[in-house]
């Protein structure tokens, strides 16, 4: 067997682990909850009757190890339970509002690589410049501030005193263009705090290039200095920012909470806000399941396709560091 | 140390991050002495006031000076992140050291639970808990230190095993030193050093994770002033005073930004090897 194969599979071995992991904990938190869960879902004047009988369809009346089993067959099926107050299956409900949440990440990523890619070029090629040390402090800043302050700065800024968008979330009935325009703001606060970050992560990563023998060659065969940078350096530098972007999606997924929140948009942060608020257990537990899925997924493929972008990688292992 | 300071105050935003940090702890240190007014003190009559001479940044919703509340809640944030990551510190230190010298087989057990910790987002997670087990400052402290503890595990579990064979401590080994002298007295000094770094590099994480807690209604419970209830008050009554949202997030980007701009000089200072990410 290859170096790379016995990689892949342990790889995917350990997701699935962690996926297993993961389903435990989130299970046995619900063990904790304080008060009977049927109770808390139904009220306090709920009929000893309707009790019973969500106790039963909830398999609270089961040893917990039958508990456990059940749990983790429904979700191995796919199936995230029906929601108690609606009736509705949780996984249509979650499924409903993905697609909101995924646009605005990818929105997000889209915006940070659209201004990150050029401000680390210019870093690099401008290295202990003053642009260069503004570059950095710029990063630093977005990097360290909360998604949600910058969220509620764009708010303040742009809806209430210039005026210049609508604050609340998506309007289903709007057309193409309206959402688009209600997607800037929250996918903005998204965005900052990893412009800041690739920025960074291009002007190391190109730096180092820079400084490598095929680089200093075709200078001295007299290639002009832009085709050196953006032709040949740039696609060496990009590997670990592409990296980076796939697990940017998976933070982002979860991240997406306050801007979700904040603008008012529909989504998997705000679904399970709201189910928060009332203390609707089983929808809070299958949308961090959901959350954790696509995050632990997305890491996974990341760590694939960069295995196999740039070999070396697998065997040095995560990226470490401050990330927004 | 003196060496170190004067290395994070020579490089410029190191200088802005020591300032700013300085600023926050003596904002938490004194906060009583400088708050005009009791955090909690309700005055209905002067609601929602701006900026006066009485009420340097304004009054909320239920009159309370923003100033005074402000700087209590830096108790809260600073409060919060120090001991959640004193917690996950120890504990990180001493799994990562186990892990070094445990069997391969525990060693995977632990290195898989450091993974499932780590593969729910920190806020996510902590989001889950609070949710299910209801808010409670103690409860995110604990929670906060449990996501932190596989980021100090991983460092401490490579630290120990670049120096387990080291020939130094194989020197004590043969003089007849115990393990426990070994892990004591030579592993856990020079395993702790990066992660001093490290923990300076997650305090502005950690504010911001407890701060966003509070902004989500399931943080530290009010009265008390957390930067993130102030925050989400302010945004809730942004309609009729823009002050507390104003000056709510001016707070927590002085912190964050302090702490990061100065975990990073301190990193720079300190070591530059632990230098991983751009």
């Amino acid at each position: 067997m290859s170096d790379t194969m016995r990689y892949v599979i342990s790889r995917i071995i350990t997701t699935v682990l962690v996926l297993f992991g993961a389903m435990l904990v989130l299970f046995s938190l619900t063990l904790f909850v304080p008060g009977d869960p049927a109770r808390v879902l139904l009220g306090p004047r709920a009929s000893p009757e309707a009790l019973q009988a969500l106790s039963e369809r909830m398999g609270l009346d089961l040893p917990i190890y039958a508990q456990v089993g059940r749990f983790f067959g429904n979700v191995l099926r796919g199936d995230l339970g029906v929601d108690v107050i609606s009736g509705r299956p949780i996984l249509n409900m979650v499924m409903d509002v993905l697609p909101y949440t995924i646009a605005l990440t990818f929105a997000a990523i889209g915006i940070a690589v659209a201004i990150g890619v050029p401000l680390g070029c210019y870093a690099a090629t401008h290295p202990n410049t003053v642009g260069d040390r503004i570059t950095a402090v710029i990063s630093v800043g977005f990097i360290a501030i909360p998604n949600f302050v910058v969220a509620i700065y764009l708010v303040l800024i742009f809806s209430i005193w210039l005026n210049w968008f609508p604050v609340l979330g998506v309007s289903r009935t709007g057309g193409f263009w309206d959402q688009l325009v209600r997607l800037v703001l929250p996918a903005t606060s998204l965005a900052l705090g990893w412009i800041g970050y690739i920025a960074r992560l291009v002007r190391s990563s190109l730096l180092e290039v820079l400084n490598e023998n095929f680089i200093r060659t075709s200078r001295a065969y007299g290639i002009s200095e832009n085709r050196i940078v953006y032709k040949y350096a740039l696609k060496n530098a990009a590997i670990p920012t592409v990296a980076i972007l796939g697990l940017g999606v998976g933070r982002l997924l979860g991240g997406a909470i306050f801007a979700e929140i904040i603008f008012a948009r529909p989504g998997i942060g705000s679904l399970i806000y709201a189910a928060i608020n009332t203390r609707n257990y089983p929808v809070v537990q299958a949308g961090v399941l959901v959350v954790v899925f696509l995050f632990v997924v997305t890491n996974l493929l990341v760590d694939l396709s960069y295995s196999k972008l740039d070999p070396r990688m697998s065997r040095r292992g995560g990226t470490g560091g401050r990330m927004p | 140390m003196t060496a170190t300071l004067a290395r994070i105050w020579g490089s410029g935003t190191g200088r802005l991050g020591l300032v700013l940090v300085v600023l926050v702890v003596l904002g938490a240190l004194l906060a009583p002495l400088i708050a005009p007014h009791d955090p909690n003190q309700i005055a209905v009559m002067n609601r929602f006031s701006g900026p006066t001479l009485q009420n340097p940044l304004g009054t909320d919703q239920l009159g309370r000076d923003i100033f005074s509340r402000l700087l209590y809640g830096t108790r809260i944030a600073l409060g919060v992140s120090i001991l959640s990551i004193l917690i996950a510190f120890v504990a990180g230190l001493l799994l990562g050291i186990a892990a070094a010298y445990l069997p391969p087989r525990l060693e995977r057990v632990i290195l898989i639970i450091f993974d499932i910790i780590s593969s729910f987002p920190s806020l996510v997670l902590a989001l889950a808990v609070v949710a299910l087990l209801g808010p409670g400052l103690w409860k995110i402290i604990l929670i906060v230190s449990v996501t932190l503890v596989p980021h100090f595990g991983r460092v401490a579990r490579a630290q120990t095993l670049a120096l387990k064979n080291s020939p130094f401590l194989e020197a004590e080994r043969v003089l007849g030193a115990s393990p426990a002298r070994l892990v004591l007295v030579h592993i856990v000094p020079n395993v702790s050093g990066p992660l001093v770094v490290l923990a300076s590099m997650d305090i502005p994480v950690v504010i911001a994770i407890e701060a966003g807690l509070s902004f989500l209604g399931v943080g530290v419970p009010p009265p008390s002033p957390s930067w993130g209830t102030l925050l989400n008050d302010g945004y809730a009554y942004l309609d009729q005073s823009i002050w507390m949202a104003v000056f709510a997030g001016l707070a927590l980007t002085i912190a964050t930004l302090g702490f990061t701009l100065f975990g990073e000089a301190l990193r720079d200072a300190v070591d530059p090897k632990l230098r991983t990410e751009p």
